[in-house]
């Protein structure tokens, strides 16, 4: 099972976890219009969420729109 | 008022409306519908599995086009990054870009800033770089490929206005691409002094979002944006050291008696 780094916390996910379960363990409803995803830093597509495994140690960040600006 | 139009956009107003500080989307959605505003700005942040509401059903509803930013990043690489996630995450090439060089002043870092603009327009996006009031750099910028400029007032949220007309009126004077006066806006004649002296816009949140009525404020600020339009286009009367009388001078009467 993978040890990930999730939005900043630690998680363990199941093995053969992916991206797009990263992004539903993050809280991200639905089909989670409006969601970004940072592995390791850079942004990975959406069209490539159920085909890639998270591997021991990644580094995701899922994003989405919030208040802000001035 | 014109439609104001940035890149490849037209909007009917020149307010631009940043939707942080607000208490609840309640309260965005009144104030932006007072504003009249028909973009808003967002920021990306981690998913908080905690929140209520969607502020992009909020700003779809009142009909504003959304704006991200990429507020937090204090490097080049990480604002580029930020803007990319956005593009992923809402479906638009456009970004408000700010680069912070200060926690304390929030002023832009402008080599930062340079970098990560000739970047992102490389990558086809359309850039609304947040500036200081550096009639250089912001020309720096606008070669860059920009598609507008916004230079500050003042730092964000401190509510002073705007600190340096003379610099204010040079980059209008020097840009071809719409000046948008971003940060520091108070009240209604700060936002009325940016238009009078030639800001194709205004973008601000605090001045309205912290207000004790945000939506009466929206209201004051739909009405400044558009006065300070028409009294620069109205064309003011010079200033003058001394008074220059407004009734004749003609046929005034003698009262002295004899």
């Amino acid at each position: 099972m993978p040890a990930v780094c999730l939005n900043g916390e630690e998680r363990t996910l199941p093995d053969g976890a992916t991206v797009l379960d990263a992004v539903h363990a993050s809280g991200a409803e639905g089909e989670a219009r409006g969601v970004a995803v940072a592995l390791d830093g850079e942004v990975l597509p959406r069209t490539e969420w159920t085909g890639t495994a998270l591997g021991e140690g990644c580094h995701v960040e899922v994003l989405h729109a919030v208040q802000g600006g001035c | 008022m014109d439609a104001l139009t940035i890149g490849d956009r037209t909007f009917g107003s020149r307010l631009i409306i940043g939707t942080g500080g607000f208490r609840n989307l309640e309260t965005v959605r009144k104030a932006v519908k007072a504003s009249g505003a028909e973009m808003a700005t967002v920021a990306m942040r981690r998913v908080d599995p905690s929140a209520r509401g969607s502020l992009l059903d909020v700003l779809t509803e009142v009909g504003c086009f959304v704006l991200p930013n990429t507020a937090g990043c204090f490097t080049a690489r990480d604002a580029v990054t930020t803007a990319r996630l956005a593009r992923e995450a809402l479906e638009t090439d456009w970004v408000k870009l700010e680069v912070i060089g200060d926690d304390r002043t929030l002023l832009p870092d402008g080599s930062e800033l340079l970098e990560a603009a000739e970047t992102l327009v490389g990558e086809g996006f359309t850039v609304l770089p947040y500036t200081n009031d550096d009639p250089v750099l912001a020309q720096r910028l606008e070669d860059a490929g920009c598609a507008a400029v916004m230079p500050l007032g003042s730092p964000i949220g401190s509510g002073m206005g705007i600190l340096n007309t003379y610099n204010l009126r040079l980059i209008v004077e020097q840009s071809h691409v719409p000046v948008i006066l971003d940060a520091g806006i108070g009240t209604a004649s700060d936002a009325a002094l940016a238009m009078e002296s030639g800001a194709d816009g205004v973008l601000l949140a605090s001045a309205i979002s912290r207000a004790e009525d945000p939506a009466a404020m929206a209201n004051a600020m739909r009405k400044a944006v558009e006065a300070g339009y028409e009294a620069r286009r109205a064309g003011r009367i010079p200033r003058r050291l001394y008074a220059e009388a407004s009734s004749p001078e003609e046929g005034v009467a003698e009262l002295q008696s004899p």
